[in-house]
């Protein structure tokens, strides 16, 4: 009974949630009411039991698309743009989404029993894969192409944004400029929750092979890490093209194809892992994979080059 | 090692290997990753042609739980078709892109984001997995959206936020329908899906997963994204928006229709799709009719030559009863596609070509242009034969086919829809071809190299050559042929 009032009021959280971010007027209330919602579903899928994507959409559903909406904002103030560009097409997206989510909902109840033959195949492989996280087998193991191109996907998104830049502040540092008090609460926590961050980061990544965790989620906290450290003003964000930067950014890809090339090479197939050595092999690619994630996801919230680096501007 | 997994792969090492090399080592490097994928395009060919459709299992496991990659004859024609024109995109780009014209943070981002759009296409091209295809889809869009933005102008801004907007809308749509698909079959394999037990809601998927792969190729009425976004690109960049991207989720439209649920496919829906078809053809030829920037003429044409792909599913049947006709209506789709992949290119790239060396953007500054650049005058009105369909192109080969089909089906309104768009492509296609015979005083253009005005030349005659030789392509396209393509939706 507790259990049902829960779920209940978490699916009545989520919908106002939802509609106080996409419904209301003004920017910033948006995004904070995007953030909130992430961490509701967050919490959706804990109840679910899907535990590693709670984590996953936690650290990057709510926690780095948050940050990323709140930088956007910021910026948009800086420029003196944040004034809300009001309702463009906002009946029409909502007869859109209404359309969908009914057409959603009927299918939903017209599913058939799910089918238990998946279920059969993975049960039989997972003793194969190497790990004993079904989500992590089916990320490096049975469907490691698809996490291959993911990780490559945000690169992508690096590149991207990167083309954003300014063409005359091409060259020159990420991200503006920080400014932290020395020895103010900004500096003492860049000091001191980098390492613990670290470790925590590891510790998620080890703790993937078996149980919950993995690359994706400890990139995002070895990312936080960094990012403290920079925005502490203990580390300048890199420029462009600098050799160790660039490596940590392609290391992950580098190491997955390599895997799988010694795979097509040895083990008679591109991305094959014979269970007798798949446990190593998977943790060498979250090892490589961990560290381009933190290094893409820092770089991706420090933003594109700016000219005020050398101006000396306002931050 | 397969030429397969190559055809994936080195594109993929090659965007890698172009981020970690010094700026100026970026073409060089980029090069070597399109020759290396170019010979893996053309060795995949020679085994499918020699052997039948080509299959990995990747990882070794086989589905529902491993991805299956497949290159038939369709994904494998593509995939040549593609590696021809990234080949000639690429040997452009080395004038176009350079640092000193394009400037450097153009220069730089341009060959990983080439790279990746090949690596993303010619994963879609051989996939059969409705998941792994959203990815390679993802990465498409991604990397597409940034080479719109490339040019740094507010126009090309915009223009790239709108077509990111509208590309991630089509990739959720997609993805709820692979969701919905996934959740009542428990397979995400083609191959699977053929073989499984109808379900209700398996109409609501392919609905939602082809309103998503609509708005990704820019099919009437989701095209309002494609002519800024591929007129604001560079010239090199424009030749692989227009000429390639959309084709990754045409195939895959492709393959979800006659692959995976060829049963699925209802008459209503059918006509529903193509009469969007038929409005694209049209509305394509006469917005391109009244453009006066070259580019735009080009990228409202590409509007004009979707809708012919879309207008190919009806005629490929109405119902699951064998239908005589239908395969000479999917085959001419696919030739359509392919000639006009290669006659676009073309047309891009000669258009970049005339504004680097001459400063021409609109169609009155082409007056007289083709006594100062007589190849690539020429590479123009061979891309054009193409577009409007006349014989002896790939493009007339396509039309041919399908038109037949059309009449044959008794579906004949297609057959005139088809008619008024090549008129209308040889209307279009006349103004700025008049412009460049005119006989005014030569305008004066800077030299351009035999070499750079070669490339188009290339491209432009592979699609008339596709038209002259179409025994060897016709029964190439056809291995491994889904029978829903045989037989008829």
């Amino acid at each position: 009974m507790m259990a049902l009032a829960f779920d209940v009021v978490l699916a009545a959280l989520l919908i106002l949630a939802a509609l106080a971010a996409v419904a209301g007027r003004g920017l910033f209330r948006a995004v904070i009411f995007f953030i909130v919602y992430g961490v509701l579903v967050a919490l959706a899928w804990a109840r679910l039991g899907a535990v590693d994507v709670a984590l996953a959409e936690a650290a990057i559903g709510a926690g780095l698309t948050g940050v990323l909406l709140l930088a956007a904002h910021g910026r948009l103030r800086r420029e003196g743009l944040e004034a809300d560009p009001g309702a463009g097409g906002q009946g029409f997206a909502a007869i859109g989404g209404a359309g969908v989510a009914l057409a959603l909902g009927w299918a939903w109840f017209a599913l058939p029993e799910p089918a238990t033959a998946t279920r059969a195949a993975l049960d039989s492989a997972l003793p194969d894969a190497g790990v004993g996280n079904p989500v992590t087998a089916v990320l490096l193991n049975f469907r490691s192409f698809d996490t291959l191109l993911e990780s490559i996907v945000l690169l992508a998104a690096l590149v991207a944004l990167w083309m954003l830049a300014r063409d005359g502040a091409w060259g020159e540092r990420l991200g503006l400029p920080q400014h932290a008090r020395p020895g103010g609460v900004l500096a003492s926590f860049g000091r001191v929750l980098p390492p613990l961050g670290l470790l925590f980061g590891a510790f998620l990544v080890w703790s993937g092979a078996d149980d919950n965790g993995g690359a994706f989620q400890g990139g995002t906290v070895l990312a936080a890490s960094l990012l403290l450290a920079m925005m502490a003003g203990l580390y300048l964000p890199p420029r462009i093209g600098e050799r160790l930067w660039q490596s940590a950014l392609v290391l992950g890809p580098v190491v997955f194809i390599a895997c799988g090339l010694v795979g097509a090479l040895v083990w008679g197939g591109f991305l094959v892992l014979p269970p007798a050595y798949a446990k190593g092999v998977i943790l060498a690619i979250e090892t490589g994979l961990t560290i381009s994630i933190a290094a893409t996801l820092a770089l991706l919230v420090i933003g594109p080059p700016e000219q005020a680096h050398n101006s000396g501007g306002a931050a | 090692m397969t030429p397969l997994i190559w055809l994936v792969i080195a594109p993929l090492l090659g965007a890698l290997a172009v981020l970690v090399v010094p700026a100026r080592r970026m073409p060089a490097v980029a090069l070597g990753a399109a020759a290396a994928t170019l010979g893996a395009a053309l060795a995949l060919a020679a085994q499918v042609a020699g052997l039948g459709p080509r299959t990995v299992l990747l990882g070794g496991w086989t589905p529902p739980l491993g991805i299956v990659l497949k290159a038939d004859g369709l994904g494998t024609a593509f995939a040549v078709m593609a590696a021809l024109v990234m080949s000639g995109v690429a040997l452009a780009a080395r004038h176009e892109l350079a640092p000193d014209k394009a400037g450097a943070r153009a220069a730089y981002g341009f060959w990983p984001l080439m790279l990746l759009v090949w690596a993303a296409l010619n994963t879609v091209f051989v996939s059969r997995d409705l998941f792994n295809l959203y990815v390679g889809l993802e990465l498409l869009s991604l990397a597409a959206v940034a080479l719109v933005a490339l040019a740094g102008s507010r126009e090309a801004l915009a223009a790239a936020m709108r077509y990111l907007l509208f590309a991630l809308t089509g990739s959720l749509l997609y993805l709820a329908g692979v969701v919905l698909t996934y959740s009542a079959h428990g397979t995400l394999d083609m191959a699977m899906l053929l073989a499984r037990v109808p379900a209700t809601g398996d109409g609501v998927a392919l609905g939602l997963m082809t309103a998503g792969l609509m708005a990704k190729t820019a099919l009437f009425p989701f095209h309002v994204w494609l002519p800024p976004a591929h007129a604001a690109a560079p010239a090199p960049a424009s030749a692989m928006l227009s000429a390639l991207v959309p084709k990754a989720s045409l195939v895959i439209l492709l393959r979800v229709w006659f692959e995976a649920m060829p049963d699925a496919a209802g008459d209503a829906a059918l006509l529903v799709m193509a009469g969007l078809g038929a409005v694209a053809v049209i509305w394509g030829g006469v917005q391109a009719l009244v453009q006066r920037k070259i580019k735009l003429v080009i990228a409202y044409s590409t509007v004009a030559q979707l809708g012919y792909f879309i207008i190919a599913f009806p005629l490929t049947g109405g119902d699951s009863a064998v239908k005589p006709w239908s395969a000479g209506a999917w085959t001419g789709m696919v030739f359509l596609a392919l000639s006009h992949g290669l006659a676009k290119s073309a047309m891009f790239l000669v258009a970049g070509i005339w504004y680097s060396a001459c400063g021409a953007q609109e169609l009155r500054d082409l007056k007289g242009l083709a006594r100062a650049l007589p190849m690539s005058a020429f590479a123009f009105a061979l891309a054009a034969v193409t577009l409007a369909g006349l014989p002896p192109s790939g493009g007339f080969t396509g039309k041919y086919l399908m038109m037949q089909a059309a009449f044959v089906a008794g579906l004949w309104p297609f057959a005139l829809v088809m008619v008024a768009g090549g008129l209308l492509a040889a209307a279009y296609l006349y103004r700025p071809l008049a412009a460049l015979f005119a006989k005014d005083e030569a305008i004066s253009c800077a030299p351009v190299s035999r070499v750079r005005q070669a490339v188009p030349l290339a491209l432009a005659a592979a699609a008339i050559i596709l038209g002259v030789l179409s025994a060897e392509p016709f029964s190439f396209i056809k291995i491994g042929k889904p029978d829903a393509a045989v037989e008829g939706l």
